[in-house]
């Protein structure tokens, strides 16, 4: 490579790099300001004197703890919900053969396709006659089954040679012990990928909580963090710390396991 | 344990149903039911008083000569049409940029992920706060610049969109880029080598190997950004809402307005079929091409 082709590549990666970051430092930064601070002319690139109090009074402020714990909570639950119940099902479609199996797995895939925006509606008139709207078994209900797990894990566990698996029939193991005690040790990468995802999807979702959490006792942090938003419209900073505060999780996660991440996107992009 | 053919096919079948039964009970009541009764709530009127009540083609009709229905459309259009370039290019210009031996690469592939993992009620106010038209840091260094009379982003019907399409793509980007990444690996090096011997320059290189290898990449690309346009719901709904005026009101959210804030569940699965419909064309399509390819 060029000196000069090396230079404009340096050069596009900065203008990339200040393009995607900047909206995380001015949210950064801002939740450190005053109110009045936030907006000036000219731009303030950082605060007079950072105001770290907004990241206590926060709290007192909003319900910041309940909408956090609540999200902790759902977040949890559906992420051991999709990755249990996704291996074991993608176990029965990568190493058991029996009739209908593989036009099953086609049901599976062709929903991969369809938006959920598209059958939001008949899903909550079913979740609401089976009067589970407005309490958190719906957005567990709707997130835990995705097929993406099924999808992800069947992509991976095809991956292991089935000689490894008859080795262990013919030792006796059955087949929920060779799931247990040879699949599910095998396939922790895949797994952790599968549970990030999930993790990730659940911690950030808005539309499900907007539709079915209509208690603000059971608000996530996305639900709570809009109305705080609506309600406070003037308080640009403590707006900006309770923003930090819902995606910082996330990118602790995210950065510490990116590996998994990153994985599991390619396989899930590339095949889809 | 039976060995009998018929026994051993017996039990598998009863073994592979178990593994299936708990994601698929779920996923059967959760998924398959809800699409297969959008079907018959289409067909149907019906608010939050008394039950579906079949009236046919009525929805239909009704859908014709929907002016709200057809905003929606259009603006879905005017989203995708932009967002599906734009993205595509960034994407695969990221993906080429970074394929390169340069330092400080893992980092920008780290970063530029933020976008898509940042919870989009958190992105949508910052880039609220920087679109904002009086104050605001975007048309503080448009001013900076010479404009004169820089756009009123959201507040504006022109330019509530444009912001829409940009913040779209800015949390897209590092997701197709990845995806672009994990298909430049397919890409054989002998074919650069061979371009190389015979003589060709990066930019006919790009165009002469690493683009027809990245086809099928790409397709896919296209494929999922186009379903991605059509669905648009989230980002709108914390960025404008629909406005100003229907400036920016989408499909989805045409759904969302006359099921949830209006309670016309049947005439809103009306509006859902059509949004199924767009995107099963497009899976339509993806296949066939799919199909055509490999045989």
């Amino acid at each position: 490579m060029s000196r000069v082709t090396r230079l404009l590549g340096y050069l596009a990666l900065v203008v990339a790099s200040v393009a995607v970051l900047l909206p995380f430092y001015w949210m950064v930064v801002s939740s450190l300001k005053t109110n009045n601070e936030v907006f000036t002319v000219p731009v303030k690139w950082w605060p007079e004197s950072p105001q770290w109090h907004n990241y206590l009074d926060i709290w007192t402020r909003s319900d910041m703890t309940r909408w956090l714990g609540n999200t902790v909570l759902l977040s949890v639950v559906v992420t051991l919900l999709q990755v249990l119940t996704g291996s074991f099902a993608a176990y029965g479609f990568a190493k058991v053969r029996f009739p209908g199996r593989d036009l099953l797995f086609l049901a599976y895939i062709g929903t991969l396709a369809v938006p959920w925006q598209s059958y939001m509606i008949p899903q909550f008139v079913l979740l609401s006659k089976m009067h589970l709207s407005d309490t958190r078994w719906s957005i567990i209900a709707i997130q835990a089954f995705g097929a993406l797990g099924v999808f992800l894990m069947k992509q991976f566990y095809e991956s292991i040679p089935d000689e490894l698996l008859d080795a262990a029939r013919i030792d006796g193991m059955s087949e929920y012990g060779i799931y247990r005690r040879i699949m599910l040790p095998l396939s922790t990468p895949a797994l952790a990928s599968l549970a990030l995802i999930t993790l990730v999807n659940t911690w950030n979702d808005f539309l499900g909580p907007l539709l079915y959490l209509r208690s603000s006792d059971l608000w996530t942090i996305q639900l709570g963090l809009r109305t705080f938003i609506s309600q406070y419209s003037a308080e640009y900073a403590l707006i900006m710390t309770g923003s930090v505060l819902s995606v910082l999780p996330i990118v602790v996660i995210f950065l510490l396991g990116q590996r998994y991440f990153v994985e599991g996107v390619a396989t899930t992009g590339l095949k889809g | 344990m039976t060995t009998t053919p018929a026994g051993r096919r017996t039990r598998n079948t009863l073994l592979g149903w178990s593994f299936l039964l708990p994601n698929l009970l779920g996923f059967a009541l959760l998924t398959m039911v809800p699409v297969a009764l959008l079907f018959y709530y289409a067909f149907t009127t019906w608010d939050i008083f008394g039950g579906a009540e079949w009236t046919g083609l009525d929805n239909a009709r009704q859908l014709m000569h929907d002016a709200g229905f057809w905003a929606a459309v259009q603006n879905t259009l005017y989203y995708t049409v932009f967002h599906i370039p734009l993205t595509l290019v960034v994407s695969l210009g990221l993906a080429l940029l970074l394929n390169k031996r340069l330092r400080a690469v893992a980092f920008f592939r780290t970063v530029a992920f933020f976008p898509y993992i940042a919870s989009i009620v958190a992105v949508a106010q910052v880039w609220n706060m920087l679109f904002s038209p009086g104050y605001g840091p975007i048309n503080a260094v448009l001013r900076a610049v010479g404009v004169d009379h820089p756009p009123g982003w959201t507040t504006s019907a022109d330019w509530s969109m444009p912001a829409v399409i940009l913040v779209g793509t800015w949390r897209e980007m590092g997701y197709f880029m990845l995806i672009f990444l994990a298909g430049l690996q397919t890409v054989p090096g002998e074919l650069y080598e061979a371009a190389r011997v015979d003589g060709a320059n990066a930019w006919q290189r790009l165009w002469a190997v690493t683009l027809p290898c990245l086809r099928p990449t790409t397709f896919f690309v296209v494929v999922m950004l186009t379903v991605n346009s059509f669905k648009i719901l989230d980002l709108i709904l914390v960025m404008t809402n629909g406005g100003p005026g229907q400036s920016t009101l989408v499909l989805a959210q045409y759904i969302y307005r006359k099921g949830f804030e209006e309670n016309q569940f049947g005439y809103a699965s009306a509006v859902s079929v059509v949004l199924f419909l767009l995107c099963f064309l497009v899976t339509v399509v993806q296949f066939v091409v799919n199909r055509r390819r490999e045989a």
